[in-house]
């Protein structure tokens, strides 16, 4: 017998009388401006900072004031020009030097501040996790009250791969102390855009 | 490490450092509390554990149908599959695969079944480099140790220690001991390790049914750093990982950081179900004492556990002793019910490391009812060998523990505000339908030194 025949025999004896499944939870949603206001709440809790805007254009007004224009900007959004264009990178590795990616969300909880970005949005998987900094922007019609109503919403095997991203790369294992940075961005920024 | 010697022996060490436990034991309480905080912000808190544990329950009963329904749709995704009975076979798999596919330089992310498969060291002598890459879990590498809590891996050890690891492997100051400035050393050593990796081997924390995917989550960003930039991505995952439906993901992601630390969720929860062009991914389905511990009708619910953490973070001996103490890979409560299933003999003391004051079941994200199975193990314990070892045991751990008046006091306390605390505020909360059935475990009237003070009596 090879070892998976052995593992579902061995499952097929001992597994416990068959019970069934709980229905999907869902509640309610709230308030767009209860939503904002829990999303900023959240995110800030996470190590990250919201920004509501109105209008996407403002993104690229915040961002000239608070990065460097000399170091290299991978922008997924049309409304912003970067400095590198993705689409001709063919490895991962040549996006090493990425100070700063502007990606669009797709979803995003108020509980707890994660954004859905399914590959679509990243072009290269890597790319939200290897830039030093990273900006999201996401529209306010597409903020729910919590997890349960992205799965909802989302197949998630649409794409090859999918990430919910909440804030930035961190860690807390040296005596406990929050740092911030620890591999990946140093710095989450999220435009809420609310029109 | 504490491989032959009894959880009191091996505690008896961590407690000579008075500061250091005393140290453990708040940072752990802390944690604890911050659980609590984030728990009681959720008015669904209750429902979602229900849910949680349900949906296990519903996949330990069909696991085998799971299993080859994940498997087939991981297949037809461009996943290799593979099953492994037992460690040997889940090694030789992983070894295997770096063979073939030529890999020189490797990176993992933490995942607790490549340590229960004792991986790295069966690697590394095979001539590889295994590079840890969760910042607490490169610290104990760099430092030969196991890690001694499954969400904090370095939790026992102070900065200024990690800062003299951090001298010596990673040339920082000497004397530097800033959390800020040693992660930014490691981050410097760790994007070149990431750079160079051919292959990146990680954990599961979710394997789904419906879709053949599974989730990673961590706060660093280290999976994906590594698996993203890596041309092959080995997943290594229990059996028992399975999640029937996708949506069943929002119970486990809005209970498991929680739980853990209190955080409302990791930062990145990766969904993979595809390598990327040109790339290669396998996951390897583990066994190893698996399918064993479902036949035991009294244990086997300790399948359910999702590696939150927060058991070890409220138990009083574990916050008071250190996961070394343990001598085994997952320590604390779930632990002591885990191990006595894979060797009997070798974990017979670990039941016993317990008050059963059952502040572990109460925060269990899917309810495991922990203390009633440590009690049982004692009783299996008792029933199959001589029970006097066990008993002698439980003097000796009230005597190492309880012998300094400090530690005793600090103990006795927290192990009764453990129970105080928690319950009751689980209880009284309006959404709670558990907690009116009132079905916890009574808070024992007698101190524990009174306990102790009995039962050296008797002995
Ligand atoms: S037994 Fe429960 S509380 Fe303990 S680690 Fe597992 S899921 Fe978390």
């Amino acid at each position: 017998m090879t070892s998976r025949e052995q593992i579902l025999e061995a499952i097929k004896k001992y597994k416990p009388a068959a019970t069934g499944l709980p229905e999907h939870l869902s509640y309610p949603t709230l308030e767009v401006d209860q939503l904002i206001g829990q999303f900023q709440q959240s995110s800030m809790l996470n190590g990250g900072k919201t920004i509501v805007i109105k209008t996407v254009e403002e993104v690229s007004s915040y961002l000239q004031v608070h990065f460097d224009k000399q170091l290299q900007v991978v922008s997924l959004i049309p409304e912003l020009q970067g400095t590198l264009d993705i689409t001709k990178i063919l490895d991962p590795h040549d996006l090493e030097a990425v100070e700063l990616a502007v990606l669009r969300g797709t979803w995003a909880a108020a509980e707890n501040a994660a954004i859905w970005m399914p590959e679509e949005n990243l072009v290269h998987r890597a790319l939200p996790f290897i830039a030093q900094h990273l900006a999201v922007v996401i529209e306010s019609k597409n903020l729910v009250r919590d997890m349960h109503a992205i799965y909802e919403k989302i197949k998630v095997d649409e794409f090859g791969y999918g990430v919910f991203i909440a804030g930035p790369s961190k860690t807390a294992d040296i005596e406990q102390s929050l740092v911030i940075g620890a591999h990946g961005p140093r710095s989450m920024t999220v435009f809420l855009v609310s029109t | 490490m504490a491989e032959n010697r009894t959880h009191a022996e091996a505690a008896e060490e961590f407690l000579k450092d008075e500061e250091r436990t005393h140290w453990h034991d708040d940072t752990l309480w802390h944690v604890r509390t911050k659980r609590d905080t984030a728990a009681q912000k959720l008015p669904e808190w209750e429902v979602l554990r229900e849910n949680a544990s349900q949906i296990k329950e519903y996949v330990l009963s069909h696991l085998d149908e799971l299993l080859i329904q994940f498997e087939n749709n991981a297949t037809a995704n461009g996943v290799t599959v593979i099953w492994a009975k037992n460690a040997q076979e889940h090694n030789d798999h992983v070894y295997r695969i770096l063979q073939e596919n030529h890999v020189k330089n490797l990176v993992k992310s933490k995942s607790i079944l490549t340590e229960e498969c004792g991986l790295n060291h069966f690697l590394e002598a095979k001539g590889y480099d295994v590079v840890d890459t969760d910042l607490g879990e490169r610290i104990i590498q760099f430092n030969h140790q196991v890690p001694s809590h499954i969400v904090m891996p370095a939790i026992h050890l102070k900065k200024k220690e990690i800062g003299d690891i951090f001298h010596k492997h990673l040339g920082t100051d000497a004397g530097a001991d800033d959390p800020q400035y040693l992660t930014e050393a490691a981050r410097l050593h760790l994007r070149e390790k990431f750079i160079q990796a051919n292959a990146a081997i990680t954990g599961v924390n979710f394997g789904i049914a419906e879709t053949g995917g599974f989730v990673v989550c961590t706060n660093e960003g280290n999976a994906d750093m590594g698996t993203h930039l890596a041309d092959i991505h080995i997943a290594c995952m229990g059996i028992e990982k399975l999640i029937p439906r996708a949506a069943d993901l929002g119970v486990y992601l809005r209970l498991l950081a929680r739980s853990a630390t209190g955080q409302s969720i990791t930062n990145y929860n990766s969904h993979f179900h595809r390598p990327s062009p040109g790339k290669k991914m396998y996951i390897i389905l583990v066994d190893n004492g698996r399918t064993e511990q479902l036949g035991r009708e009294d244990f086997r619910n300790s399948l359910k556990c999702i590696r939150c953490g927060a058991c070890m973070n409220t138990c009083p001996i574990y916050r008071r002793s250190s996961g070394f103490s343990y001598g085994s890979t997952v320590p604390g409560p779930i632990g002591s019910i885990l191990s006595p299933g894979i060797d009997l003999k070798k974990h017979s003391t670990l039941p016993f490391a317990s008050t059963l004051c059952g502040s572990c079941s109460d925060v269990c994200p899917v309810k495991i009812n922990i203390h009633e199975q440590l009690y049982k193990w004692r009783q299996v314990i008792a029933k199959e060998g001589n029970p006097e070892p066990a008993k002698k045991w439980a003097m000796k751990l009230a005597g190492k523990v309880l012998g300094n008046p400090t530690l005793y006091n600090i103990m006795g306390k927290s192990a009764r505000t453990a129970l105080k605390l928690s319950p009751n505020s689980l209880i009284y909360t309006r959404f709670n339908a558990w907690g009116k059935k009132r079905d916890l475990p009574e808070v024992p009237k007698e101190s524990f030194k009174e306990w102790y003070k009995k039962n050296r009596t008797n002995d």
